[in-house]
């Protein structure tokens, strides 16, 4: 299978340029390439793509669980003296998990962008940029080393840019597609820095490297050198990560990205790019391992963020505004898992995550499709009857997203508490009070989606006249991939069943070669091990067999309690009594004011910092250096030469009396050498 | 009395010659300038000449014999000249001939 790898992001890669080549072919023309032509090819591409990505796993799968890593190496990419950076793929358990969900979802979206998408005029650039995010994307899970995953880093924020600012003609949508690669050019400098740090210390040890299997060894096997720099290195990183993955403080370009088409917003904003974060740190945890105050930071803002976004995203009108939210709120609970030590958590959340936040951005399109654009929830009502297939994987989704049992959300959600609460670290009381916030977020996140369904699909019609228009269900290619997604959403928690419920967690077994061997350092501290590895997790249960799964139970129950909890309590306001919700505004006023406007946080950016950029940019650096200092030199030169030319030009009287005068001092200073 | 030498024949002609520059360069008339120039040429005669005498070679008086040519062909150029200038500028003053100044 190996020589195959390259097809897995190249197919999209090629399918890019197809599209894009014939859409710059029909750029002048009143109406775009044939669309059923471009669809073909540009949905052609990732299933190619997944095809690839299936056979790898089905093989991986029969290879001995120590043997599962496959590698391919292109071309040698920048070979810089001792330094070489080779364009080469690489396949591990962990790769294979993100790229099934990459292609597969990707593939998914593809399709229902088919039907989304039909009538635009920008038909074959969409399908164009979504193949050229499907190979960025592919690329940055993919990579061996750390600058061929930037490349992918940097290439999937240049989709989601082109994305989000797909229908350019609107200055909102381009100003939101520039925040949001701005955004995330500042987390894409720490994460340069990051990788600098790293490539000293390994070269420090006579190997200056940026591959991750060889950093991983290098590691392990001198863990000291590394120390100094971990931390360091691993901060960094993270705050690249806070940018890809919009948590705190670099958050802010997220909601702005919903200007986008709502595939984009459930591919890019939802299952994958936003994942690349917490991607990078599970890849990373060898490294992250050795710097626990690093993991506490991390753990601590993916709590934090957490319940900060679901706060705004309970506030919210607009149905995209809160999935965006949402989508930020579960993110932050992706990144405690990993700041615990739990990669495997998190990433088995990314994976339940990215089926039912796609169903329900899809879901949500479908419905703003429906209603002829109209997106506000305030506005909506009573769709159930009218869009069945929206209206159940809808609802299936968000019951998966409150964590009610058996649903996806459910297992992972709760494997994630269960980790913090488990967890050890410095200081001791962290992880209980992270547990805290998660747990009451948990609440919120019931509470916020189960608003917007019962806003959207039940309670009194508020439809508008205007998007009564073409109200119906959706056609099928927009429906089955909302009917895939919501039964992964389903079945895809079986996956990782802890073993308290009987269950022998699949995918901890699957994720273990990655993490094992250097367990986590938070286990090192912890009162009671906790750990992504089988083996400590095991001791944990054995050492606490007697009261301890009792534990273990009992904080599953309050998870569910919670998500209950969250549903009955949207139940209440907004079906039972509707009126509740404005009097509560009304008595909340400011505080509910502040969290409506999303805690006024970029207006505070753009008091501290847009306007201070702006003015540095525009007084100093364009006033006074650029046109001050940088003209003041080149129109100098030209002054000097002016004035030079103008004083030796009076040696130029036209008077001969003037020459002969200075063929007389000439001529003496010949005699005068002569002489001499 | 002393004897008359080279060295008093050599000064009479560098002093000739002086008087010639200071004539070119500090005598406004065109007429004056060019009399100048020949008194310049005429103090060289005088030199080369002297040379001629006291070293005993001959070479010096062919040598003025070729100067004296030379001036001639050019206060005939010279005149040349100033008459032309003249008859345009109706002057034969240099400081009134400035057209090529800056």
């Amino acid at each position: 299978m190996e020589p195959y790898l390259w097809l897995i992001p190249f197919a999209p890669l090629i399918g890019a340029l197809a599209n894009g080549v014939l859409a710059l072919l029909y750029a002048r023309r009143e109406n775009g390439p044939s669309e059923k032509t471009v669809s073909i090819v540009g949905c052609g591409a990732p299933i190619v793509s997944f095809v690839v990505v299936l056979a790898v796993f089905l093989q991986m799968r029969a290879t001995h669980a120590d043997h599962r890593i496959f590698e391919q190496t292109l071309f040698t990419w920048i070979a810089a003296g001792p330094v070489q950076i080779e364009w080469a793929y690489y396949m591990d358990a962990l790769t294979i998990v993100m790229a099934l969900i990459v292609t597969g979802i990707g593939s998914l979206i593809h399709i229902y962008s088919v039907g989304y998408m039909r009538g635009d005029r920008g038909y074959a650039r969409y399908f164009a940029y979504l193949n050229l995010f499907m190979f960025s994307m592919l690329t940055l899970v993919m990579g061996k080393n750390l600058p061929l995953l930037f490349v992918g880093w940097e290439g999937v924020g240049l989709c989601s840019y082109l994305l989000i600012g797909f229908w350019y003609t609107d200055i909102a949508n381009a100003a939101a597609g520039k925040k949001a690669f701005i955004v995330n050019r500042i987390g894409d400098f720490a994460f340069l820095l990051g990788m600098f740090l790293l490539f000293v210390a390994s070269g420090k040890l006579g190997h200056a490297t940026l591959d991750v299997p060889e950093l991983r060894e290098m590691v392990g096997a001198h863990p000291e050198a590394f120390a100094a720099v971990a931390t360091a290195a691993c901060l960094l990183l993270f705050v690249g990560a806070t940018g890809k993955s919009a948590q705190i403080p670099l958050h802010v370009w997220l909601p702005d990205a919903m200007a986008g088409p709502t595939p984009v917003s459930a591919l890019i904003h939802a299952a994958t790019m936003v994942t690349a974060g917490v991607y990078m740190i599970a890849r990373m945890s060898f490294l992250y391992d050795l710097a626990p105050t690093a993991m506490a930071i991390v753990a601590g803002v993916g709590a934090l963020t957490a319940i900060f976004a679901a706060s705004i995203g309970f506030a919210q009108r607009d149905i995209k505004k809160v999935l965006a939210y949402s989508t930020v709120s579960q993110l932050g609970y992706m990144f405690l898992a990993v700041g615990m030590g739990a990669y495997a958590a998190g990433i088995f959340h990314l994976m339940t995550h990215a089926f039912f936040k796609a169903c329900l951005f899809l879901g949500s399109g479908s419905v703003i499709h429906a209603l002829n654009g109209e997106q506000d929830i305030f506005r909506m009502g009573a769709l159930a009857k009218k869009m069945k297939i929206t209206w159940i994987t809808f609802l299936v989704a968000s019951l998966a997203i409150a964590g009610v049992p058996p649903l996806a959300g459910f297992f992972s959600k709760d494997e994630i508490l269960w980790m913090t609460i488990s967890g050890g670290m410095e200081p001791i009381w962290l992880p209980k009070v992270l547990w805290g916030l998660a747990f009451v977020a948990a609440g919120m996140t019931a509470l916020y989606i189960f608003r917007v369904v019962f806003l959207t699909f039940y309670g009194e019609d508020r439809v508008r006249k205007e998007a009564r228009a073409h109200l119906h269900e959706s056609p099928f290619s927009m429906t089955m991939p909302l009917v895939v997604l919501a039964a992964g959403a389903v079945v895809a928690g079986f996956l990782g069943v802890p073993q308290a419920l009987g269950g022998s967690n699949l995918f901890h077994h699957w994720l273990e070669p990655v993490f094992a061997g250097h367990g986590s350092g938070v286990a090192e501290h912890a009162l009671v091990g906790v750990s992504a590895t089988g083996g400590a997790g095991e001791a944990f249960a054995a050492a606490t067999a007697g009261h301890g799964g009792a534990i273990e139970y009992l904080f599953m129950a309050l998870s569910v309690l919670i998500g209950i909890a969250g549903i009955a309590a949207a139940y209440f306001l907004y079906i039972r009594r509707p009126d509740y919700p404005r009097a509560i505004t009304t008595r909340l006023g400011g505080f509910y004011r502040l969290v409506f406007n999303k805690y006024y946080i970029d207006e505070l950016y753009e008091r501290t910092i847009v306007r201070p950029g702006y003015a540095l940019s525009d007084k100093i650096m364009f006033r006074l250096i650029d046109m001050g200092i940088i003209e003041g030199i080149v129109n100098g030169v030209g002054i000097m030469a002016r004035l030079i030319g103008s004083t030796a030009r009076l040696a130029q009287s036209g008077l001969i009396r003037t020459y002969a005068f200075f063929m007389v001092i000439g001529f003496l200073y010949i005699v005068w050498k002569l002489i001499r | 009395m002393t004897p008359v030498t080279m060295n008093h024949y050599l000064a009479l002609s560098a002093i000739l010659f002086f008087i010639g520059v200071f004539g070119v360069l500090f005598r406004r008339n065109l007429i004056v300038i060019l009399m100048s120039i020949e008194l310049m040429l005429n103090a060289v005669n005088l030199s080369f000449v002297t040379f001629a005498r006291y070293v005993g070679s001959i070479d010096g008086q062919v040598a003025t014999f070729f100067v004296i040519a030379l001036a001639a062909a050019e206060a005939g150029i010279g005149l040349a000249i100033l008459v032309m200038v003249f008859r345009n500028r109706s002057t034969v003053q240099a400081d009134d001939l400035t057209l090529l100044r800056y």
